[in-house]
């Protein structure tokens, strides 16, 4: 808890867990500020005429007007402000990838350290919580019944403003508990579930319906729904995992992340046999990737009792797409990393239990179409890890479920569905999609802001009698 | 919600629930399965749909004792309902007019063969059924397969009741009579869906097996599930449950659905434990 606070000029430390006490634990990891440091680091801000950090925002929170009244003490209007742009506050200040968004473009960042945006944002957020939850005004009801596709950030996002614009908003869910990536993917010591139920009862006290245990493509097909609600916004997220395609990785022993992450999180498998779901993690366990879910699939492992953990990753620690922070509590917690590495097979026992992993050395070559540079492997480098446990986290795409029965619904290669980015039209008439079901794989501020695009544009559109035309074939190709 | 609202002991360890899920009734064909949730705490485990009634709005499911979970549901009484039951899921069975087929039930797989055969009749086709169970005491629902088949094969695989033998073997001797069947579907436990696919393989005969491998969501997002399947990797619960059984590998379905022994021993002890205790 006693870390050192930087002087006048560095930004607060957070106060977290000693790492070699969290990894024996499910508890979150940062701890917070103090009102104190909160308000010592807000006064770090200097109120830019012209705040660069609010462009970096993928939502335009008002940074430097809620930061102002945090520092002022006014802290029910810091969380106003705050509010106005970002329903989920609390969530945001813990997962945004702040060193690439806000924090990236403060201009304190260009001498010295930027002021900690997300740490005062999560602040403000949780000091609202302490203080209990407020019923909020109820619209006036307009009539009108909206459908929401999946309880993630986006669907959240859009049931919120929807809601609050007097609609009639149903949330469907195929899992049993709502919240998307937020409950299954991301673990209670990044983001504690408490958190994630608390925005869920909020949107409730605002007359928001959540259905769980629906799965549509199979209860109900999309076109049933558009035939029975005004209109329907899709946020099922992107959450097919992929996999290798190498031998050995049906063994036993090898999990694809989601699969990991969904028995550990949502199942609680960490608490069995309290709770009834197993999860089996050996002594040596290889995590392959190196994004948010590999760290969240590794760290994991390491609090399920594995002596040793690796991320193993074909690019270099510049490359790794997880957020800053996660990569450095990874990396204190021991975490291993092997970079320019790539799996090739997995081998097992006899018993068909994974025993080992080849792996090839690679080496970066020129940008390829992402623009990072282009592993490539190096002949003959091949060597063999001793392991028991291997993770693939290499990313997922949307699950085709939801499709069945709406073949108008335009989609890419990738299996995202095609959007319009200025209003979130599918080229389904009054369907609506955002998050990761539009863009793969992306962040929960970005699902958040397509949410609310949708709904800007859901209330435009049914407020003005739907006017023609829905979808215009020449400015939506993605 | 889904509400416990009608039970019976069909054989010691297996149980039969009516479920109150009008939706899912609604919605339900043949094939396709639910995952079921028993207590707040509890793991999601995927149950065949039995039967489904559309205007009572109910789902029949029929489990087996094999565990903590199942141990748990079957412990529940009519008027209790379960944490949570999601479905339909999975792909339905291919219904069509293939002229006669043999449905060929072990055990459990009795449950998730009816639905099939009722629809395979009401498409016009001769349905022959063949049911088997390890002994007389675990063998159910011989009377409501008369009502769905054309002709029903009994036995047991001890000769306590009906014929002696295992299920492939009037399989094959249907085969062997030249009897014109177009399609089998063995369902039950995987070794005999194995069987029942070796059995078939050399007269050719398309055969349909429903992959019992361990699930999580079921619904696509976890690969739990996977199965290879002519050398493909497969999602047993999207891609499935059901698959051309010639060309399943069995030995890896057999061992991932071995993954969690251990641990699953361990919690069927402390729960039989703790229901000891309650009882004492
Ligand atoms: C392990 C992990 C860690 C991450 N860490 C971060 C991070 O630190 N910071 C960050 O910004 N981002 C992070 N992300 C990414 C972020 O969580 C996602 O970009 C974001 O959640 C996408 O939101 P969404 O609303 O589009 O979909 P999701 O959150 O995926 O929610 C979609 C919901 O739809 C449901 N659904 C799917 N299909 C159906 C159907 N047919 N019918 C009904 N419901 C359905 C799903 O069950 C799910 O609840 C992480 C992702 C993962 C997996
Ligand atoms: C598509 C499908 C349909 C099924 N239909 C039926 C049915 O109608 N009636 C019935 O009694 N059983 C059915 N099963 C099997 C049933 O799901 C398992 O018996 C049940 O999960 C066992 O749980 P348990 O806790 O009681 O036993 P455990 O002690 O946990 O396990 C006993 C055995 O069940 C298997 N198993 C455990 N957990 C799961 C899981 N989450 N998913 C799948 N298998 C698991 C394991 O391989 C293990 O060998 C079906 C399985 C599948 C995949
Ligand atoms: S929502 Fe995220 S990006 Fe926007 S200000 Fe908050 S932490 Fe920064
Ligand atoms: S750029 Fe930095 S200093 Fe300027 S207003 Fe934003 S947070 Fe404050
Ligand atoms: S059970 Fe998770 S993908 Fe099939």
């Amino acid at each position: 808890m006693a870390e050192a606070r930087k002087g006048a000029r560095g930004r607060q430390e957070m106060p977290r867990q000693d790492a070699r006490v969290r990894i024996h634990n499910f508890n979150e990891v940062a701890l917070g500020y103090p009102l104190k440091v909160a308000i010592e680091e807000a006064n770090r801000c200097i109120q830019c005429k012209n705040p660069q950090c609010v462009t970096g925002c993928p939502v335009g929170v008002r940074i430097p007007e809620f930061i102002k009244a945090l520092r002022e003490g006014d802290l029910w209007n810091a969380v106003f402000l705050l509010k106005d742009k970002n329903s989920l506050p609390a969530i945001c200040g813990r997962v945004c990838p702040q060193e690439t968004q806000c924090e990236e473009r403060c201009v304190l960042g260009r001498r010295g350290e930027p002021v900690a945006i997300g740490r005062l944002e999560r602040f403000v957020a949780d000091w609202e919580r302490a203080q209990g939850m407020r019923t909020p005004e109820r619209a006036a009801p307009v009539g009108k019944r909206i459908a929401v596709v999946g309880s993630g950030p986006a669907g959240l996002t859009l049931a919120g403003d929807m809601a609050k614009k007097g609609y009639e908003v149903e949330v469907l869910e195929s899992l049993h508990v709502p919240g998307g990536v937020l409950v299954y993917g991301i673990p209670e010591f990044r983001l504690p579930k408490e958190i994630v139920s608390a925005e869920i009862n909020y949107l409730r006290s605002l007359g928001v319906t959540i259905r769980t245990n629906v799965v549509v493509g199979k209860l109900y097909t999309l076109r049933e729904l558009v035939a029975q609600y005004d209109a329907v916004f899709l946020g099922t997220g992107a959450g097919l995992p992929i996999l290798m395609n190498i031998p050995g990785e049906n063994l036993n022993g090898v999990y694809s992340a989601n699969e990991l992450l969904t028995r550990v999180n949502l199942m609680k498998a960490y608490l069995f046999p309290e709770w009834d779901t197993p999860i089996k993690v050996g002594e040596r366990v290889a995590v392959v990737g190196a994004g948010n879910v590999a760290m969240d699939a590794a760290r994991c492992s390491l609090r399920l009792g594995a002596k040793e953990v690796h991320i193993v990753y074909r690019r270099s620690r510049e490359e790794a797409p997880a957020r800053a922070e996660e990569l450095h509590h990874a990396e204190e917690e021991g975490i291993l990393f092997d970079y320019l590495t790539n799996p090739i097979e997995i081998y097992g026992d006899e018993k068909g239990w994974v025993r080992g992993m080849r792996c090839i050395r690679m080496a970066l070559g020129e940008p390829d179409a992402s623009g990072r540079p282009r592993p490539i492997p190096i002949e003959g480098s091949e060597f063999d890890m001793a392991v028991d446990t291997v993770v693939m986290a290499l990313g997922t795409r949307p699950n085709p479920l939801v499709f069945s029965d709406a073949p108008e619904l335009l989609r890419t290669r990738h299996g995202t569905v095609v959007a319009n980015p200025a209003n979130g039209r599918t080229r389904m008439k009054r369907v609506w999609a955002g998050g990761d079901i539009v863009t793969g794989a992306a962040t929960v501020i970005s699902a958040m802001g397509a949410g609310r695009i949708a709904a800007n544009d859901m209330d435009a559109y049914l407020s003005n009698g739907c006017p023609e035309p829905w979808w215009d074939e020449t400015q939506s190709s993605s | 919600m889904y509400r416990i609202v009608h039970k019976e002991v069909l054989t010691p360890v297996t149980k039969l629930f009516v479920i109150e899920a009008p939706e899912v009734a609604r919605k339900a064909q043949a094939g396709q399965f639910v995952m079921v949730r028993v207590h707040e705490k509890g793991e999601r485990i995927p149950l065949t749909i039995a039967d489904y009634d559309r205007q009572a709005g109910t789902i029949t499911l029929i489990a087996q004792e094999v565990g903590k979970t199942t141990h748990m549901l079957g412990s529940m009484a009519v008027g209790e309902s379960l944490a949570s039951f999601t479905g339909p899921l999975g792909r339905p069975t291919e219904i069509a007019s293939y002229g006669t087929v043999a449905l060929v039930g072990g055990g459990l797989g009795i449950a998730a063969i009816y639905p099939i055969c009722r629809a395979l009749r009401e498409a016009g086709n001769e349905v022959i059924g063949i049911i088997g169970a390890r002994n007389a005491d675990l063998l159910f629902w011989e009377d409501k397969m008369r009502t769905v088949t054309d002709e029903l094969i009994v036995c047991t695989d001890d000769g306590s009741y009906a014929r002696k033998a295992v299920v492939t073997v009037p399989l094959k001797e249907l085969l062997d009579a030249g009897r014109p069947i177009r399609r089998i579907w063995g369902i039950g436990p995987a070794i005999m869906m194995k069987f029942v696919s070796l059995t078939s393989q050399p007269y050719g005969v398309p055969t349909i097996v429903s992959l019992n491998s361990i699930m999580v969501d079921g619904t696509g997002m976890c690969g739990a599930c996977r199965v290879s399947v002519g050398g493909r990797t497969q999602f047993a619960c999207v891609d499935g449950p059901e698959f051309d059984g010639h060309q399943v590998d069995w030995d890896l379905l057999l061992t991932r659905q071995r993954i969690y022994v251990d641990l699953e021993k361990q919690a069927m002890e402390a729960y039989v434990a703790a229901v000891a205790s309650q009882h004492a």
